[in-house]
């Protein structure tokens, strides 16, 4: 059976603020969405719902999985049911190696009942599977010595929120501006990455402002969201356009929406 | 590995209750109650000693009498000097029975994976590790390269002239009340000589020596270095010390001579009933390197202040020091760094972390005496405190009476940030796992100083530590 994401009707507030104004989108394991739109649109705050960070708030609407509703769950219970957010900001844990940290993912991934303390997949088992992973990425085995996203580069960061991607397989990836911050070298890897890692399996979307990452995977389907809400849907020609126009048609098409759109965008607090 | 669900009493530090019952058949002597100069006259007689050691203690006996308690660090208003007995021999290996043992504490060691031998030693039920088989052939090889490694009973015996060169010279009992404690009733301990020139390249530790009691209550160790040589030393484990004794007051004096080089390390995780009041004192020489590494992890309450006193120029000192308090904990904990001489560098890193109500403090002193031009000193003392109800303070004192140094102090104090346990539980993780982790990494550059398996053993500590404590 083909899994899937439905989004319906998300309205979602940071603190008072309202950002998503109805937001209704489906995606299916083996499918890649694009999600385009100005700053200020909604697109991240999009992304951190459907993760589930305590600061954004869900008024209306819902998220589901397989028709599952998880819109009340916590993000650890949405990652064992396939979710996955590439983080546009990595975040920093000082002192945990990437090995380490990973280790723990895959064993919660692949054995969601597992409880704290107890089945931690095998060491041999595992180091294995990360070099593996890490050579097809192109990354130096010292890399899982580090401490995570600890004095990493901008590239290095997108390098590792793939690296987790291949680790965990989701069923759902979700990626917050995987392009932005990196010259063209980079974005070409995590969009080669990417692009073998997808596949009948997973349901992704790639919220971008660009097209690059786009090159090595094609979109079925694009949405432009502005002012909180989807506005228009298309193929990936729509990309093309509003790659080569910006955002002036769109905006003039949607005046309501375009109205609602702030220039500065909540961010996560 | 136990099944079923960790239940809170598991885990809590601060919940064990202590019931063994007083067998007589287990000491083979036990001092009446309280503390007097007939009880220290007895235990010097019950040992043999030399008269001048005799002396020493009831000298010390009077300075501690004389002494008020000090007016800072923990409250100490529960501790009743007289209603404790300040000498036991164990009788034989015949002990307490396992079975006496808390459940909570055997449940532990089984999340911990600790051997049955270790486990039975640990708990007290054993009064000697069964070491023989395994360390026979280490204390071998140690004795032919001249390093003496015994415990501080047997050395005032079979080596007076070197104990008594050094025995009493870092920290005379007058230093402060709990060290003329120490020095009237002193028992065990370890006694460490290293010869010039030999390095022991395998860390030396407290159970290494079978020939008498360990972790006792007033230890008394003493370790000199002598010129280039190098040792490490470990005490104490990170498994929970059940001690049925109330006052742990140890002394520890270490001398690190010309190009020489010392390593201390402790784990101590004291059952909640014990007040562990200790003082560590290390003088430094030219060009040597004192280091001190010391984790705190349980007891009522700790107040631990490891010193190194840099003596000539090039000596150089460092002290890392983990506390963790938990509920109905306070660790008083840090280091003092004393700059004698020109051209000495310190280094201290102090990680403290509380939760549950627990308190955890630092208290440092970095000093640098007149005329001890061009040292540089970095202190860095970082906390974290898990939730409103826990407590964190700093007592930094930096007392310089020289202008041409170079001091400097970072201190930063921190919950648990919720965009780290967001990151982490968007990869499966559990708020709790992700909290542990995250402690985890906070102690990383204190962990990674440590031996593997106590590495290993204190990680899973903190990550049994942190389950259940995320309501």
């Amino acid at each position: 059976m083909t899994s899937f994401l439905r989004i319906s009707d998300l309205h979602v507030s940071v603190g008072e603020t309202p950002i998503l104004r109805g937001v209704n989108m489906e995606i299916r394991q083996g499918e890649v969405h694009a999600l385009m739109g100005p700053n200020g649109s909604g697109k991240s705050t999009l992304a951190y719902a459907l993760a589930g960070h305590p600061n954004y708030t869900v008024t209306e609407g819902s998220i589901e999985i397989d028709g599952v509703n998880v819109t009340e769950m916590e993000a650890d219970a949405r990652a064992r049911l396939g979710m996955f957010l590439a983080f546009q900001y990595p975040v920093v844990i000082p002192g945990v190696k990437v090995a380490d940290f990973l280790r723990h993912a895959v064993s919660n991934i692949r054995n969601p009942d597992r409880r704290e303390g107890e089945g931690l997949i095998g060491m041999r088992e595992f180091r294995k599977e990360i070099r593996d992973r890490m050579t097809e990425l192109g990354m130096d085995l010292e890399f899982a010595r580090r401490y995570l996203n600890d004095g990493f580069s901008g590239g290095e960061k997108k390098r590792m929120e793939i690296l987790q991607l291949a680790m965990l397989q989701p069923r759902f990836a979700i990626l917050d501006e995987t392009d932005s911050g990196l010259d063209s070298d980079a974005v070409r890897v995590v969009s080669e990455g990417l692009a073998r890692l997808s596949g009948p399996q997973m349901g992704v979307l790639i919220i971008t402002h660009h097209e690059r990452l786009l090159e090595f995977n094609t979109p079925q389907f694009v949405h432009v969201m502005l002012g909180g809400r989807i506005v228009e849907t298309g193929s990936s020609t729509l990309a093309h356009e509003l790659h080569a126009n910006g955002y002036a048609d769109i905006r003039a098409r949607h005046p309501a929406a375009a109205a609602q759109n702030s220039t500065a965008e909540a961010a996560p607090v | 590995m136990s099944t079923d669900a960790p239940s809170k009493s598991d885990v809590e530090i601060g919940d064990y209750k202590y019931g063994f019952h007083d067998s007589t058949d287990f000491y083979a002597f036990k001092s009446r109650k309280g503390l007097d100069a007939e009880i220290v006259s007895q235990i010097s007689g019950m040992k043999n000693e030399p008269p001048w050691m005799r002396e020493f203690r009831l000298k010390s006996l009077e300075i501690f009498e004389s002494r008020p308690m000090p007016n800072w660090g923990g409250d100490m208003s529960d501790l009743k000097f007289d209603n404790i007995y300040y000498y036991m021999k164990a009788a034989s290996e015949q002990g307490k029975s396992w079975d006496d043992v808390p459940e909570d504490i055997r449940r532990t060691y089984d999340r911990l994976g600790i051997p049955e031998a270790e486990k039975k030693y640990l708990a007290g039920v054993k009064a000697q590790y069964e070491s023989e088989v395994v360390y026979g052939s280490l204390r071998e090889d140690l004795a032919r390269q001249g390093v003496i490694f015994t415990d501080t009973d047997s050395a005032l015996q079979q080596h007076p002239e070197l104990f008594r060169e050094y025995f009493g010279t870092v920290i005379p009992p007058g230093d402060n009340k709990f060290a003329a404690l120490n020095s009237a009733v002193w028992s065990g301990g370890s006694f460490i000589y290293v010869p010039k020139g030999v390095k022991i390249d395998f860390p030396l530790q407290a159970y290494f020596r079978i020939n008498s009691q360990n972790m006792g209550q007033f230890e008394r160790t003493l370790i000199i270095v002598d010129e280039g040589a190098s040792v490490h030393y470990v005490e104490g484990c990170t498994a929970p010390t059940y001690s049925s004794d109330s006052l742990h007051s140890a002394v520890v004096e270490i001398i690190v001579k010309r190009g020489a080089r010392c390593r201390y390390t402790t784990i101590q995780n004291w059952s909640s009933n014990v007040y562990n009041l200790v003082t560590k004192r290390a003088m430094a020489y030219g060009d040597s390197l004192m280091e001190w590494i010391d984790g705190n992890l349980g007891s009522r309450l700790t107040m631990k202040y490891p010193a190194i006193w840099l003596m000539e120029p090039g000596a150089r000192g460092e002290t890392l020091s983990i506390a963790f308090a938990g509920r109905g904990q306070h660790q008083d904990a840090g280091a003092k760094m004393v700059h004698c001489a020109p051209n000495t560098s310190s280094r201290i890193i102090s990680k403290s972390i509380s939760r549950s109500g627990g308190r955890s403090s630092y208290r440092g002193l970095v000093k640098v005496q007149k005329d001890a031009i061009n040292c540089r000193s970095n202190v860095v003392c970082d906390a974290l405190i898990l939730d409103p109800a826990s407590r964190s303070d700093t007592y930094p004192y930096i007392e310089v009476e020289e202008q041409n140094v170079a001091i400097e102090h970072e201190a930063s104090v921190s919950k648990i940030a919720e965009e780290q346990l967001f990151y982490l539980m968007s990869r499966g993780l559990s708020e709790a796992e992700a909290s542990a982790m995250i402690v985890t990494g906070f102690v990383e550059p204190l962990v990674r100083e440590l031996p593997m398996e106590y590495a290993v053993e204190l990680n899973r500590l903190i990550e049994l530590q942190m389950e259940g404590s995320v309501g």
